[in-house]
């Protein structure tokens, strides 16, 4: 058969040799590769008491964001909506009522907003997209869930809390 | 002077003979009826050659020279008299003449103009493209992009203006007028009583129906369609949905109104009519106008005969999703199991509280609210 590449080796087949047949410098060239790797650095970390950092650019789980004043900064403009590959993020918007300007910033907000993370793809296109500094992914993983009921993400699950209200 | 005169006669004798006069514009040659403007022929040529235009509106009577933004440069005055003319003209007001030449894209001094006709149109323009309803079929927003510079030099404050209800149906945001004054000719040639106009001058003017009074005409919803900004624009689809998530389809119904084509195109999600407009060619004009019931009052399905998918230039942001000619593939998997249907482990609207669908937000006359959604 014509061989694909010139890399190609033939398997030798001829009878192992007496030092061959003795195994003991083969195990011996084996257990000191071993021995080294007790001196090498662990590949793995024990996760929840440690955790590995993050890169800066990691894109994890969305948050909304609020302004200095502690009004929601989405508009509810679309711009995520339309940039989602995986058509993901959902809104629907209102018209702010006098007397809400404490906790919305412009005329129009997002009543609701909703991320499908069964959908999403962590792409980070929404927080490129956004013009009102409004969504933003954090460094934190979306949290596992038994059901998939637990994936789909509201306002209540997004807005980062309040800063008047702690205090 | 003498040259002049001279054109002049030329100009009636061959007006007499319904001679065509030829044009060269950007080196394409096309031949016009005497009385054309400039813009109209390079509209006969078609493509890039032709000039933007934010004021000048086919279909209304005396629209134009406001807005600056068709200006080109005539190399050649015309066969008779063939110097150019000393500054750029606007091509929706000036016609054409016997051997013309006009230079738009080819000429780096009209593009330069342009780029600051933009500039001047966005000085106080307010950049609330994400609250404002236009935004996706808005023509500075294109305008703007296509011709614009990156950023604004103006360091002042831009003029303001509260919000004013135009009736119940048209919403007015003064502040991102461009004074293009095609609302104004629509509202004085489409209804029998002219009742809004422009008060002030320059940088004070401001569309004004004069004392609040409030427009009440079978065909001032037409203003909405008109105007080129999102400073006139529909309360009954106000901040229900943006333009690029609905599906416009091509509709048409039997209108009591003589003068009204009944000629529509709904802006569909599903089987909620959000909005209806009037049919807009590609210089986003109106092909005809609709009557005020056909706009606001028929926000149903049943109402409309269906016609098909309106076609959406591919290069504009409500063509996003708009799938042609894509076959569904057949689904196999009843088949294999059965005639079974597959079990559904999960039901979005059973937890989604997004279009949920015992809420027709459609329905809701004017922008919603908070206490709409916390029913």
């Amino acid at each position: 058969m014509q061989a694909l590449t010139n890399r190609a080796k033939a398997v030798d087949r001829r009878p192992m040799t007496f030092m061959e047949k003795l195994y003991i410098p083969a195990i011996a060239k084996g257990m000191t590769i071993t021995f080294k790797h007790i001196f090498h650095r662990k590949a793995t970390v024990s996760f929840p008491e440690k955790k590995r950092d993050f890169s800066p650019v990691f894109r994890g789980l969305h948050i909304l964001n609020r302004d200095e004043e502690g009004r929601e900064r989405c508009t509810a403009c679309g711009l995520c909506a339309v940039a989602c590959p995986a058509e993901a993020i959902t809104m629907e918007a209102a018209e702010r009522k006098p007397g809400e300007e404490n906790l919305y910033r412009e005329e129009k907000y997002a009543a609701r907003y909703e991320i499908n993370m069964l959908r999403c793809i962590f792409c980070g296109f929404c927080e490129e997209a956004c013009p009102k500094d409004a969504i933003y992914m954090s460094e934190t993983f979306a949290p596992a869930n038994y059901q998939r009921k637990g994936f789909i993400y509201g306002k209540d699950d997004l807005l980062i809390p309040d800063p008047k209200e702690g205090k | 002077m003498l040259l002049s005169s001279f054109a002049g006669k030329n100009y009636i004798k061959m007006a007499e003979e319904k001679k065509l006069f030829k044009v060269k514009i950007d080196n394409i040659s096309v031949e016009v009826e005497p009385g054309t403007t400039i813009l109209n022929a390079a509209r006969q040529i078609g493509g890039e050659i032709v000039p933007p235009a934010m004021c000048y509106y086919s279909k209304l009577q005396g629209s134009g020279g406001k807005c600056r933004t068709c200006l080109v440069k005539v190399s050649k005055g015309s066969d008779a008299d063939p110097r150019p003319m000393p500054k750029l003209v606007a091509s929706c007001r000036t016609t054409v003449m016997d051997g013309m030449e006009v230079s738009n894209i080819t000429s780096p001094e009209v593009l330069e103009a342009r780029k600051g006709v933009v500039e001047f149109l966005l000085l106080n323009h307010p950049l609330d493209c994400p609250v404002c309803d236009q935004a996706g079929e808005c023509h500075l927003q294109d305008l703007s992009y296509e011709h614009g510079a990156d950023s604004t030099r103006y360091e002042f404050k831009r003029r303001t203006f509260d919000k004013v209800d135009l009736g119940d149906k048209i919403k007015l945001h003064m502040t991102r007028c461009i004074l293009c004054y095609r609302c104004v000719y629509t509202a004085d040639q489409l209804t029998e009583k002219r009742e809004h106009g422009i008060l002030g001058r320059g940088d004070a003017s401001e569309i004004s129906t004069y004392i609040s009074q409030s427009l009440d005409n079978d065909f001032i919803g037409n203003v909405i369609d008109v105007c080129p900004v999102g400073a006139l624009t529909d309360q009954t689809f106000r901040f229900k949905n943006r333009v690029w998530f609905l599906k416009p389809v091509d509709a048409h119904r039997d209108c009591e109104n003589p003068k009204c084509c009944g000629k529509t195109v709904l802006w569909m999600r599903g089987n909620e009519v959000f909005r209806v407009t009037a049919r807009k060619d590609k210089y986003g004009e109106v092909e005809a106008f609709i009557c005020d019931t056909c706009r606001f009052d028929k926000k149903d399905v049943k109402d409309w005969i269906i016609e098909g998918p309106r076609k959406i230039e591919r290069h504009s942001v409500i063509s996003q999703g708009h799938y042609v000619n894509t076959v569904k593939p057949k689904d196999a998997l009843v088949e294999v199991l059965d005639g079974r249907q597959p079990k559904l482990l999960f039901n979005i609207h059973s937890e989604s509280q997004v279009n949920r669908p015992d809420i027709d937000l459609s329905k809701i006359h004017g922008p919603a609210h908070s206490d709409d959604f916390k029913k």
